[in-house]
């Protein structure tokens, strides 16, 4: 009947083989918008994550009832009803968190990966797996978003764990002069081509 | 007035929409490859960006806040942004068939585009004014349509240059919006609100 992947296979394409921001380059804004900090980035992946499995499971339990025609707004209003917890959530737990994320937070409805993983994936296929897929595709958004962040955040001011500057570690010493381009929005861009252009070169090679 | 001048000059150049602040990144880069795409989706985002900022900005003052209703602020705007983008799928089938064909797919991607989204929060979140929020969405959208048609413009020529294999497509196209960036950059401290 269906295809014969593995339930961890469903896990792991999304870290690899499918990246939702290496390969299908989704979700750009985000990528670019909060990885001036590792933190941020690592808040917005597991805030995105969330979002994802969450609304991927709701869209799959309810995959049999939702009449094609209006099946996007039907997800919108999934995907929208749990960014709006979430950012209660984030508001009331982590308000650093929140603040340093800003208008991204609930931009997270919009996020490509989010509507896009729903339309291909959980409308389709049974909770578990979409819950799976979800979490696989959350879990490459993450690790994009960290990538990129320790690009910009070590490169860029020299330091992990900042914007607080008591809990930043700095990593090279008082003297050290970062590459501040790369703090800047100019640089996250460049950063983030490049980074692509590695991934390209490194899937050639493998020849995937 | 000063202040509508000031939103105006700043949301274009100082703090670029696309170049500055992230927004509208997955357009720019999709529909960027062509000068005519680019121009039809620079006029369609700012017809919706300023429609729906208009409609989403009235619908929070006058029924949200009242009726206590804040919460819904995200699934409301979202499905308003929805149905302004079906609106103009529709009416843009009917007066240019041919420039309905050539956007393609990525009219009703205006729905999942941040910067509508965007523009839509930041004018009641900054606690703008009806007007100003206006014009707001039209500086934020002619700002994104130059950023838009300025790309276009590079990588027109960029497809009759001799680029390596690993950097062809997205990567050449960030690493340009970079430079970009950088020229806006001059732009800093000019203004502000």
């Amino acid at each position: 009947m269906k295809a014969t992947s593995s339930y961890l296979q469903e896990l792991t394409k999304g870290i690899l083989k499918e990246n939702p921001v290496f390969i299908s380059v989704l979700g750009m804004c985000p990528v670019l918008g909060v990885t001036a900090f590792l933190v941020n980035g690592f808040g917005m992946g597991v805030a995105a994550t969330a979002v994802l499995v969450a609304s991927n499971l709701v869209i799959s339990l309810l995959r049999k009832f939702i009449p094609p025609q209006v099946r996007i707004p039907c997800f919108i209003v999934v995907i929208a009803t749990f960014v709006t917890i979430i950012e209660m959530v984030l508001k009331a737990f982590q308000p650093v968190l929140y603040e340093a994320l800003g208008v991204f937070v609930p931009l997270i409805v919009v996020n490509c990966i989010i509507l896009g993983r729903a339309e291909a994936f959980a409308s389709k296929n049974s909770p578990l797996r979409s819950l799976l897929d979800g979490l696989g595709a959350g879990i490459g958004f993450t690790l994009a978003l960290l990538i990129l962040a320790a690009v910009r955040e070590i490169i860029g001011q020299g330091t992990i764990l900042g914007p607080d500057p008591e809990s930043a570690i700095h990593l090279f010493g008082a003297n050290f002069e970062p590459m501040a381009l790369f703090a800047q929005p100019s640089g996250a861009f460049i950063a983030l081509g490049l980074l692509l252009a590695g991934v390209n070169s490194v899937m050639k090679r493998l020849n995937i | 007035m000063e202040k509508l001048l000031s939103i105006f000059f700043i949301y274009i150049f100082v703090e670029n929409f696309v170049l500055q602040r992230f927004f509208g990144i997955c357009p720019f880069l999709g529909v960027s490859r062509k000068m005519e795409t680019a121009i039809g989706m620079s006029m369609a985002v700012v017809f919706v960006m300023t429609m729906a900022t208009l409609v989403t900005w009235l619908i929070y003052t006058f029924v949200l806040v009242p009726f206590g209703l804040g919460y819904l602020q995200i699934v409301t705007f979202i499905l308003i942004i929805a149905s302004l983008v079906q609106l103009v799928e529709i009416v843009l089938r009917k007066i240019s068939p041919t420039l309905y064909q050539g956007l393609g797919i990525y009219l009703p991607l205006i729905t999942t585009n941040c910067a509508v989204m965007a523009v839509a929060l930041l004018a009641v979140r900054q606690e703008f004014s009806l007007i100003e929020s206006v014009i707001f969405a039209i500086s934020a959208s002619i700002g994104f349509s130059l950023a838009l048609v300025i790309m276009a413009g590079i990588r027109e020529r960029l497809e009759l240059a001799k680029i390596p294999d690993i950097l062809q497509g997205t990567a050449v196209t960030l690493i340009t919006a970079g430079i970009l960036s950088m020229a806006f950059l001059g732009f800093k401290g000019m203004m502000t609100l």
